[in-house]
C-alpha cells in the first residue's frame, strides 16, 4: 500500500545512549506529526559509529526495555533504527530494528561488515547472514546496512521476493572534495555523495524498487559524516536529496502504482532466471571459482 | 621559483573551496564543542597556513571568540609581525602580542646554543636547527598557557604537504588540540586562502618558517611545494609505486627523497611508543575515540 515515510538524518552523540534515545523520540514524533507513517534513521543511530571497544559496552538484546519508549510510539508510526545488537549467545552486531505495533517486528544484522581504510567493523561485529524481507502494515520490506547495498546479492535477493522498497541506512563517512567532483550544474558535491547516488540509482532501476538511503551528519575525532541522504523511485529517478551537513528530515512517498507501471514497462523480475544462477554458481563451485 | 608561481596548474589538487569550507567550520564547531569549548586560540604568523586556520575558525566560533597570539622572536622578520596583523584586522580577531625572546633567549644561552656559539664539534647547522626547535616549542608553551586564560581550544595550522614531509617541530607547531589543515596540500591551502580573501600579501611571498633570516620553505627543503604536492597525492591518496611515479614523469631522485622522508617523519605523526605489558594497553587495544562519551 501506499505510505509516507520520513527519512531522519540525525547527528548521534558517540556511546550515548540516552541522548541518542531522546533524539530519537524527538524525531519520530516531528516525523508523525508531519504525517509519516514510517521513520527511517541512520546505521547505529542509537550508538554511534567508531564504536570501537565501546561495542561491547553498549550492545543491547532486542527484548531490551531500553527500546520501550519507541516501541510505545510505534502504535502510531513504524521506526528502523541502528543499535549494537548482543544476541543469546553473546555475539555482537550491526543491526537495525524494524519496531511497529508496540513490538520489533524485524531485525536485520549488517551480513557485509567493513574492514578497509578507516573502517574495522570486522574486529567488533559478528556478521549476518541472511537478508530477508518482512512484511509490515505498510508494504514489504528489506534491510540493507550501508556496505551490505554495495554488494550484489542483497538487493537481488530482496528484487527476488519482491520488496516494495529496500530501505538502507548507513554511516558513511564524507570524501572527496576535489573540484572534479562537482556536479553537472556547477554545485558543491561531495564525491562520497555522487558516489552514493549512482549506485542508488543503478540499483532501483535494476530492482525496479523504492530505494531510501538514510545517511547521517556530524563528526567523529575528525570524521565527517556526508548525509545527503536520498530516495529514489522504481524508475531510478532521484525523489529528493538532503543537504550533506546538516540534519534533516526528507519526506517520501512510497506509491505502489508507481512500481506497478515500472515492472509492467520492463518485466525484470518475470524474465529473471534464477535457476541458470544457481546452475552457474553449481558449476563455478565444482570448478573451484566460488566456495 | 615563488610558491604561487608554482602553486598554479595543478588541477588534480584542485578542490571545491566552498563545500571544504562549509565542512571544516562544521568540524571545528563541533570538535571543539563536544569537548566543552565554544572558543579557539592560535599563533598567528604572518603565513598563509595560520592565516587560513584563523579564517575558518573566525567562520565557526565568531571572530570575537577565536584569540589570534602573535609571537615574535628578535629577529623574525618585520613583515611577519605585519602580515599577522593584517589578517586579523581584516577578520576582526582580539590579538595578543607575545615576544618570545627572552624566554628563548633565557634557555638558548644556558643550552649554550646561541648564534655565533663556538660549535665544539657539532656543526653550526645543528645549533640553527636547535634554535627553531626552541622558538617552536616556546610557542607552544606561550599557546597552552594562554588557552587556560582563554578557556579555548589550541587550533593547528600544519598542512598535509608539511605534516608529510616532517616539516615541522615535535612538540612545537605540530602541537594543538584540532587541525583543519591537515589533510589538505599546500596548493590547497592556497585555494582555500584566495576564498576566504586572505590578503594578497600573504598568498603573493614565498612561504616561510622565518626561524632564521631569510629562510624559505622551499630553500630549504630543496623541492617546491607544487612538485611535493603532486608526488604526495600521488604516493600518499592514490597510492602508486616509485616506478609508477618516474612513468609519470616524476624524478626518480625527488620521488625517492620525499619517500624517505615520509618515512623518516613518521614518529612526528604518532603518539609516543609505549610497551606492552599488560592486558590491556593504551594506545594499543584500549581503543576509544577521544570523543568517547564526551
Amino acid at each position: 500500500m501506499d505510505c509516507n515515510l520520513a527519512v531522519c538524518q540525525t547527528n548521534p552523540t558517540l556511546g550515548n545512549l540516552s541522548a541518542n534515545l531522546e533524539m530519537h523520540v524527538a524525531a519520530v514524533d516531528a516525523a508523525r506529526d508531519s504525517g509519516a507513517q514510517i521513520a527511517l534513521f541512520c546505521e547505529l543511530s542509537l550508538t554511534g559509529y567508531f564504536l570501537k571497544d565501546q561495542t561491547a559496552e553498549l550492545a543491547l538484546t532486542v527484548d531490551t526495555p531500553f527500546f520501550a519508549p519507541l516501541l510505545e510510539r510505534s502504535h502510531g508510526i513504524s521506526i528502523a533504527f541502528g543499535f549494537a545488537e548482543r544476541a543469546r549467545d553473546g555475539r555482537l552486531y550491526n543491526s537495525v530494528a524494524f519496531v511497529e505495533d508496540g513490538r520489533v517486528l524485524h531485525v536485520h544484522r549488517k551480513v557485509h561488515l567493513v574492514s578497509y581504510g578507516m573502517f574495522d567493523e570486522g574486529r567488533d561485529f559478528g556478521a549476518g547472514a541472511g537478508f530477508t524481507a518482512f512484511k509490515s502494515r505498510f508494504g514489504h520490506f528489506g534491510i540493507l546496512i550501508c556496505e551490505d547495498f554495495w554488494h550484489l546479492p542483497g538487493p537481488y535477493l530482496y528484487f527476488l521476493q519482491g520488496v516494495d522498497a529496500m530501505l538502507v541506512p548507513s554511516a558513511s563517512p564524507a570524501r572527496g572534495v576535489s573540484e572534479l567532483d562537482r556536479d553537472e550544474s556547477g554545485a558543491a558535491r561531495l564525491r562520497s555523495g555522487t558516489v552514493w547516488q549512482r549506485l542508488l540509482e543503478a540499483r532501483a532501476l535494476l530492482t525496479q524498487t523504492y530505494i531510501v538511503h538514510a545517511n547521517r551528519v556530524g563528526w567523529e575525532d575528525g570524521i565527517g559524516f556526508g548525509g545527503q541522504s536520498s530516495a529514489v523511485d522504481p524508475f531510478g529517478r532521484e525523489l529528493g536529496r538532503l543537504p550533506p551537513i546538516e540534519s534533516g528530515r526528507l519526506a517520501v512517498r512510497l506509491d505502489t502504482g508507481a512500481t506497478r507501471r515500472a515492472r509492467v514497462q520492463t518485466p525484470l523480475r518475470r524474465d529473471e532466471k534464477v535457476w541458470l544462477l544457481r546452475e552457474e554458481l553449481a558449476r563455478l563451485e565444482r570448478e573451484g571459482l566460488v566456495s | 621559483m615563488s610558491a604561487s608561481a608554482a602553486d598554479g596548474g595543478l588541477p588534480e589538487l584542485d578542490i571545491q573551496p566552498e563545500l571544504t569550507c562549509a565542512l571544516l567550520v562544521d568540524f571545528l564547531r563541533e570538535e571543539v564543542g563536544q569537548a566543552g569549548f565554544s572558543r579557539a586560540l592560535l599563533g598567528l604568523s604572518g603565513g598563509i597556513d595560520s592565516a587560513v586556520s584563523a579564517a575558518l575558525a573566525a567562520r565557526a566560533f565568531g571572530a570575537a571568540n577565536v584569540l589570534a597570539v602573535n609571537m615574535p622572536y628578535r629577529t623574525s622578520h618585520p613583515d611577519s609581525a605585519a602580515h599577522a596583523g593584517l589578517v586579523a584586522d581584516r577578520l576582526g580577531l582580539p590579538v595578543r602580542a607575545v615576544d618570545i625572546s627572552a624566554m628563548a633567549d633565557g634557555y638558548i644561552e644556558t643550552a649554550g646554543i646561541a648564534a655565533g656559539t663556538s660549535t665544539a664539534g657539532a656543526s653550526a647547522d645543528t645549533y640553527a636547527v636547535r634554535r627553531g626547535n626552541v622558538f617552536a616549542r616556546c610557542r607552544m608553551i606561550v599557546l597552552y598557557d594562554l588557552s587556560v586564560e582563554w578557556r579555548g581550544l589550541v587550533v593547528g595550522t600544519s598542512n598535509k604537504t608539511e605534516m608529510l614531509l616532517g616539516y615541522s617541530t615535535q612538540w612545537g607547531d605540530a602541537a594543538h588540540a584540532l587541525n583543519p589543515l591537515g589533510d589538505l596540500y599546500k596548493h590547497q591551502v592556497y585555494q582555500l586562502a584566495r576564498y576566504l580573501e586572505i590578503p594578497a600579501e600573504l598568498i603573493d611571498k614565498a612561504p616561510s618558517a622565518d626561524l632564521f633570516e631569510g629562510q624559505t620553505d622551499e630553500q630549504e627543503l630543496g623541492f617546491t611545494y607544487a612538485a611535493a604536492d603532486r608526488i604526495l597525492v600521488r604516493m600518499v591518496d592514490e597510492r602508486y609505486g616509485e616506478d609508477e611515479l618516474v612513468a609519470e614523469g616524476f624524478e626518480r631522485e625527488l620521488v625517492r627523497r620525499i619517500a624517505r622522508k615520509v618515512v623518516l617523519s613518521q614518529y612526528k605523526r604518532l603518539p609516543p611508543v609505549i610497551a606492552k605489558l599488560g592486558q590491556r594497553s593504551i594506545n594499543h587495544d584500549f581503543r576509544y575515540l577521544r570523543d568517547w562519551g564526551i
